[in-house]
Order: C-alpha cells, then sequence, then structure tokens
C-alpha cells in the first residue's frame, strides 16, 4: 500500500506502531473513527427517488435507476454525495484551529522546496526570538529526526512526524503531534512541512497563515512553476539574499511572478544567516501572536 | 504525488455512505475535478484502482467532470476564464483577479447497488 504516497506508515516520532494511525483506513478501508471525536454525518445527502406509473395505473416509488423490482435483478440506484474529498483533513484542521484559538496560540505552516533554509530561519527565528515569546516546532519530514533534534539543541520543544513516504504533512498527523508537544498557551508553533512545493498546499493543517520560503539559489519563476503553493501562501520569504550579489536572480521578477498567482501576498526578503531583514519577520510574528492573545481574550 | 491520499480519502466517504445509505456495491463514481485543484489525473485513477481493490467500490468505475477555471477580475467587474493560476484578464491584462471556479475537489455522486 502507499508506493506512491506512503501515507499509512506516518509516525509521530517516539510513538512507535501503535500510535502511527494517522492513515489507518489506507490498509484496512473504512471504519476507523479516529479519536478526536468530530465525526460528521453529513445528512444533506439524499437519494434520487423516481416515482413511476406503470400501465395499470399502480404507482412505484422505486429506487432503482429504471424502477424495476424484477426478482434477482439489480436494483441500481444514483446517491448524491456532494462532498468535499478533503473533507475529512478539513474537519482536522478546523478542530486544530480551534484548539490554537483556544490557547490564543499563532500558527505558521512554512512550505518550501527542501533545501530553501526552513530549519535554519526556524533556529535562528528561535534563537533570536527566545525572550520575545514562547515557541515549538512540529517537524515533518519523511525519515529521521534530525531537524527536530536541531530545534531541541535551541532549548525549544520540538515534535517530529515522520510521514514515510508521505509527501505531506496532514491535519490529522498535526492533531496527534499536539497531542505530545502540549505547546503553551500564548505561544507560537511553527509546523515545518515536508520539503515539497506541490502536495502540502492542498492541506490545511488549522494554520494561521502558509509561508512558502523561496531561497534566491531556486529559480526566480518557481512562483509561477508551482502556482498552489504562492496561491495557498499568506506570504512569501525571499531567504539567504546575502548571497544575491553572486547570483543571477531578479528579485522584481521573481515578486512579480509571485503577484501574478497571488496579488495579495506578502514579500519578506531576509537571510536567515547574516541576519539580514529578519527584524521585520520577527515583528510580523509577533504582532500575529499579539492578535491571537487578543481575539482569545475577547 | 497526494492523489493516492486523496483516493484514500475518497474510499472513506464511500465507505461511510455505504453504511448510512445501505448500498452494498459501487458502479460508478463521479468526481468533480477543477483545473486548479492540484491534481493529476491519471495519478488520481492510478491511486483510486489502488484503493478500492476489498471495499464495496471494489468494480466502480471512475467518472471526472473536470470543471474549467474562472475569475472575477477586479478592473473589469466581471466573471472571466483563466486556465492558470496566473492568467492575466482576457479582457484587460490585469492581474488583479480572484478566482472563482476550479478550486473543486469533490465526490458528486455515486451509482450504487443495494
Amino acid at each position: 500500500m502507499c508506493t506512491v504516497c506512503g501515507c499509512g506508515t506516518a509516525s509521530v516520532e517516539g510513538q512507535g506502531h501503535k500510535h502511527s494511525h494517522a492513515h489507518d483506513h489506507a490498509h484496512d478501508h473504512g471504519h476507523h473513527h479516529h479519536h478526536h471525536g468530530h465525526d460528521h454525518h453529513h445528512d444533506h445527502s439524499h437519494d434520487h427517488d423516481h416515482i413511476h406509473t406503470d400501465e395499470k395505473g399502480d404507482i412505484h416509488f422505486g429506487k432503482g435507476l429504471g424502477a424495476t423490482h424484477v426478482p434477482g435483478m439489480d436494483q441500481k440506484r444514483i446517491v448524491e454525495i456532494e462532498q468535499n474529498i478533503l473533507g475529512e483533513n478539513d474537519r482536522y484542521a478546523m478542530a486544530n484551529r480551534s484548539y490554537f484559538a483556544e490557547r490564543g496560540m499563532f500558527v505558521l505552516n512554512l512550505v518550501s522546496s527542501p533545501g530553501s533554509g526552513k530549519t535554519t530561519l526556524l533556529t535562528r527565528s528561535i534563537t533570536d526570538c527566545k525572550d520575545r515569546f514562547d515557541m515549538s516546532v512540529i517537524e515533518g519530514d519523511q525519515q529521521t529526526s534530525n531537524d527536530a533534534e536541531r530545534i531541541r539543541a535551541t532549548g525549544v520543544k520540538a515534535t517530529q512526524v515522520n510521514t514515510g513516504k508521505g509527501c505531506h504533512l496532514d491535519a490529522h498527523m498535526v492533531g496527534h503531534a499536539l497531542e505530545h508537544l502540549t505547546p503553551e498557551e500564548g505561544s507560537v508553533l511553527f509546523i515545518e512541512n515536508v520539503g515539497n512545493l506541490v502536495c502540502p498546499a492542498a492541506f490545511d493543517l488549522g494554520e494561521a497563515h502558509k509561508v512558502a520560503i523561496l531561497s534566491v539559489t531556486e529559480g526566480e519563476d518557481k512562483p509561477i512553476k508551482y502556482p498552489d503553493m504562492f496561491y495557498a501562501a499568506d506570504v512569501m520569504i525571499l531567504n539567504k539574499v546575502d548571497l544575491l550579489p553572486y547570483l543571477n536572480f531578479d528579485v522584481e521578477k521573481c515578486i512579480d511572478f509571485a503577484r501574478q498567482v497571488n496579488p495579495d501576498i506578502r514579500v519578506m526578503q531576509l537571510s536567515a544567516t547574516s541576519g539580514e531583514g529578519l527584524e521585520e519577520w520577527f515583528d510580523w510574528i509577533g504582532q500575529g501572536l499579539d492578535a491571537a492573545k487578543e481575539k482569545k481574550r475577547a | 504525488m497526494h492523489e493516492l491520499s486523496l483516493c484514500e480519502g475518497i474510499i472513506k466517504v464511500i465507505e461511510d455512505q455505504a453504511v448510512a445509505q445501505k448500498f452494498k456495491k459501487v458502479e460508478t463514481v463521479w468526481l468533480e475535478i477543477g483545473e486548479f485543484a492540484g491534481v493529476e489525473l491519471d495519478a488520481l485513477r492510478f491511486g483510486f484502482d489502488a484503493v478500492i481493490k476489498g471495499t464495496v467500490a471494489e468494480q466502480a468505475k471512475l467518472e471526472i467532470i473536470r470543471t474549467e477555471g474562472s475569475a472575477w477580475c477586479m478592473p473589469c467587474g466581471e466573471t472571466v476564464k483563466v486556465s492558470t493560476r496566473f492568467d492575466a484578464c482576457p479582457q484587460c491584462g490585469s492581474h488583479q483577479l480572484q478566482i472563482t471556479g476550479g478550486d473543486e475537489l469533490r465526490i458528486k455522486e455515486l451509482e450504487v447497488n443495494d
């Protein structure tokens, strides 16, 4: 199973297989109602009933397509579903979102290609902002807990979620990670998604904002090569700007591409290594956290 | 890459519906997939064939209804057709567009057998 996406093997670090039920239904199809207690029944689904009158004038309220009731014959009918395929994920995301709101937390979902400097930006942000706000991290990777260890070395709580062959975090995995992470009230939570500019775009985790990180060592046309992600993100961080003198990266062009996909995207240019531009990023986080705390008080 | 996860979501909905609406076999599944839904149809079909094994939808035929992209153009004040998220308005060339259609990712209906 899951040779493409491998979601069935997702695990929260340190929890072994008995907790790796992020996608149990991949294997046993169906009736696992997971543990967040918000199963929903969609009573807006309904049959299409067809009333048929036969030659004798008797009326049959048949459900079948042909309204026939011949013994031994199939009784086909159309069932209207009208459900979002991501509905299950969205319900878990909603549960996560209310968890965050109840605790006055500000949550960012960091998405990028591998190697854009997400983890370096995170460790730098944590080190520099330790005295400004409480922080914790959920790390998503296919394998290893290297990143969570890098984060823990800075002294903040981090939980690693290994997706196995999975290409993205989903809201259910994040829900489980939260049980282990137990983040502080009024804190910032960074969710570092699997390095992938495609799939994580579709999955709401319950975050306040998706933040797409693009380093200037990548192509400036990435926003239009991967438009779904830059459309889903509220912020684009251009990282590693200290390297610009050595590259042919056209910053204005890149921003133009991003605005073509998403006219409202906010762009921040910074370098997690040199520290250039970091204040704007920190201030933006601080404002978001203040707003989240304020909302909780209201 | 995430199409297999989507297929698992589809099967979950179908199996839940099989219990709620008391059917034993699914003949056809109609999905509505927008141009901007970020779904590769071949990968989706491949994933679907993989996940239906041993389910009520094991024999099911997959029908995909593709919906076109559309956007609200602010300068023009009307809905226009677009084929990518970064298209300019075909009328005025503006990028001040709000995508209004083409995001669909829905299970529309099922043909089932009791």
